[in-house]
């Protein structure tokens, strides 16, 4: 038995590689051919947008630095879809953080920052759960497919944010659709200020909250009861159900604090990179997030990572405007390609290993298995 | 009092790239297939059918070569999530960063981004031709009626035909019965796989004119973020429609009412006050209103989401 056990592991394990490497091939095959028809040698492409990054202590940096946002915005995804909670609105989340914060940035002066700092990612984190709120509570009360919802929040996210800039918060002195400058308590000191080892560069104090927000993320979802009951609602809402887990209840909380992490996103970019509301505050990063979650398996360890090579990837692109002239544009088809290759080859992975375990085929993704409309009267308890 | 008569006009145009979008997605969902994919879709569409009409000079060239990438779409997205199982949410999104991402790319290669290329427009229709001047009946009549063609089409011959297709026809059966029971499709004969792949085809090359229509018809021109969610809006239309193209359409044709209404609210006299953003605002937050009252206990396909591998 022990034997037949170690050589389907094997098997598995051969398996896996050929997939992994077919999945490799096919990215360089798409991607290199992009550089191409840019005009650039692919090889140095892949240099400039992978390798370059990480030589020179200031771009290693700047990678941490774009890290950031997508950290967060990553984190938020991968705990909503672990419970199979489809928020494809943290952008709007998000944006409504920045909100917050910018408001708040420019009410603060002369306050303590110890004081304004800790205020800015709590109102921030209300934000992004406020505007998470709606479609959390049409789907567990209503059973109405939250994927619609969240995502037609997003362009509304964006025009509160427009009416904001080209209304009452339009600079008075420039006429630019920029809010007020925030106060300078208000701002994420940069890190450089408390470690001396780090260079001068515009790494702020919100990497430091993304990556304590992963660890106890990490933490939750895989030592505590709660994270036990966020997987097991993912996997299975009716097995959970069974299990006596409140399944609406788990899918509520779990799409707040999706909101919220969405929202410190936000608190943190205007906080630590921009300084005041611009329209241009996220060119993305709640779309981004679903691939650095996608990329990380759903797993925070993997988020971390994920993230990580995202930061890279986004400083190689722009730097790679200047020194290959291949244009900005490419980092997103990349970050594309990345996530359909990956995600085919997890499929392909999945069904050959469970058709190997003659179990019946399962979905491969953590999927409610009951359709969204599902009425809630056979929810609640009778 | 011309107002109406304009709003009702501006209506059937802002409502024509909603309803080949819609048309498309039903097909795709009626399959089986939730295809997220559409955002991007349309914005390849209205991008390269814009550089096929800007190299050749011809719109119905470019129109051409909306439906050839539409295609390309839809057989991607079922590669992904028909043959490779791949979670279809996922896949979907991807697939719209991916052709979001090439449409500018080759928008930066082709006209270096910024430079305001721009083609001769396809032609508006006057059918009726002249019924009297403005301000009289036949003349509000002219108004309504001065469409472009591929309005027209729209409405008289792609929802019915599509219409018919889908619920009269062998065709439209197998694609309904490998949405609804693909297991019994199979037993029945019918090539799931197949099916699905037209079916995801057929929509992509819809979703794909919908975007097109922007480019070729109503600007004229490309510009960045042009879809502007339109595709999340049919999602939205389809579910509220209960995957029945008639019922979508009337979404679509609701949608274009209030978002024309708040284009035309702008420019008359007492209404300055009301911001502009609150105006474009409106039209997503009916929606979402009109899916709370009547999105309850949707009958959505059967094997919505679900891969289909034969054991």
């Amino acid at each position: 038995v022990t034997l037949e056990m170690r050589r389907m592991a094997e098997n598995r394990l051969g398996r896996a590689g050929i997939i992994a490497l077919g999945a490799v091939v096919t990215i360089l095959a798409v991607t290199g051919g992009a550089f191409v028809v840019a005009g650039a040698n692919p090889l140095d492409a892949y240099y400039a947008y992978f390798v370059a990054p990480l030589t020179r202590e200031f771009t290693l940096l700047e990678v941490l630095n774009k890290a950031t946002p997508i950290l967060f915005t990553g984190t938020a995804v991968a705990i909503a879809f672990r419970a199979g909670y489809w928020n494809i609105g943290v952008e709007g989340q998000l944006l409504m953080g920045a909100v917050a914060a910018a408001g708040i940035g420019q009410l603060v002066d002369g306050w303590p920052s110890p004081l304004v700092l800790p205020l800015m990612v709590a109102a921030g984190a209300l934000a992004g759960a406020a505007w998470a709120l709606v479609p959390a509570l049409l789907r567990v009360r209503l059973g109405i497919d939250e994927v619609v919802t969240t995502l037609l929040l997003n362009p509304v996210a964006l025009l509160i944010v427009q009416a904001l800039l080209h209304g009452p918060w339009k600079d008075p002195e420039t006429g630019f659709p920029e809010s007020p400058r925030i106060a300078e308590a208000a701002e994420f000191p940069p890190l450089s200020e408390f470690i001396p080892l780090i260079g001068r560069s515009r790494l702020h104090l919100g990497f430091v909250v993304a990556v304590v927000l992963i660890l106890i993320a990490w933490w939750v979802l895989s030592r505590t009861g709660t994270g036990l009951r966020v997987r097991a609602v993912g996997l299975s809402p009716r097995g959970a159900r069974f299990a006596g887990i409140k399944v609406e209840r788990t899918l509520l909380r779990v799409a707040l604090v999706s909101g919220a992490i969405a929202g410190i996103a936000g608190v943190s970019e205007v906080a630590g990179i921009q300084f005041r509301l611009t329209e241009g505050v996220s060119p993305g990063f709640g779309y981004t997030g679903i691939v650095v979650a996608m990329l990380g398996g759903l797993t925070m360890p993997g988020v971390l990572v994920a993230g990580l090579l995202l930061g890279d990837l986004s400083v190689g692109a722009s730097s790679a405007v200047r020194s290959l002239q291949i244009p900005s544009q490419l980092g997103d088809v990349v970050q594309g390609t990345l996530l359909l290759v990956v995600v085919g080859a997890v499929a392909i992975y999945r069904w050959r290993t469970s058709r190997e375990d003659e179990r019946p085929p399962d979905e491969g993704e953590p999927q409610p298995d009951e359709p969204a409309g599902q009425p809630p009267s056979e929810t609640s308890p009778t | 009092m011309t107002f109406f008569a304009d709003i009702l006009a501006a209506t059937f145009r802002n409502a024509t790239p909603l309803v080949y979008g819609t048309v498309g997605e039903t097909y795709t969902e009626r399959a089986g297939v939730l295809n997220l994919g559409i955002e991007g879709t349309m914005y390849a569409g209205a991008f390269f059918g814009f550089a096929t009409a800007y190299h050749t000079g011809d719109p119905w060239l470019g129109l051409l070569g909306a439906i050839i990438v539409g295609l390309i779409a839809g057989a991607l997205m079922a590669l992904l999530t028909v043959t490779l199982g791949a979670n279809q949410h996922v896949s979907g999104l991807g697939l719209t960063i991916v052709l979001i991402g090439l449409s500018e790319f080759a928008n930066r290669l082709m006209f270096s981004g910024g430079s305001l290329a721009r083609i001769t427009p396809m032609p508006l229709w006057d059918p009726l031709g002249s019924l009297g001047e403005p301000g009289t009946l036949g003349g509000q009549v002219a108004t309504v009626a001065h469409q472009y063609g591929l309005t027209y089409l729209a409405f008289l011959v792609v929802v019915p035909v599509a219409w018919w297709v889908l619920m009269k026809t062998p065709l439209g059966l197998s694609i309904r019965a490998v949405g609804e029971n693909p297991e019994a499709a199979d037993v029945a004969g019918i090539n799931v796989f197949r099916i699905r792949y037209i079916a995801l085809m057929i929509g992509g090359a819809f979703m794909a004119v919908g975007g097109a229509f922007i480019t070729l018809a109503m600007l004229g021109t490309f510009t960045l973020d042009i879809i502007a969610g339109r595709g999340w809006v049919v999602i939205a239309l389809v579910i509220f429609g209960r995957w029945s193209i008639f019922r979508g359409v009337l979404g679509a044709l609701i949608f274009a009412a209030v978002y024309s209404l708040g284009l035309r609210l702008r420019i008359t006299p007492g209404f300055e006050a009301i911001p502009n953003e609150i105006m474009l605002a409106l039209p997503y937050v009916i929606v979402i209103l009109a899916l709370a009252l009547s999105g309850r206990n949707v009958p959505y396909p059967g094997a919505y989401l679900k891969p289909y591998r034969r054991s």
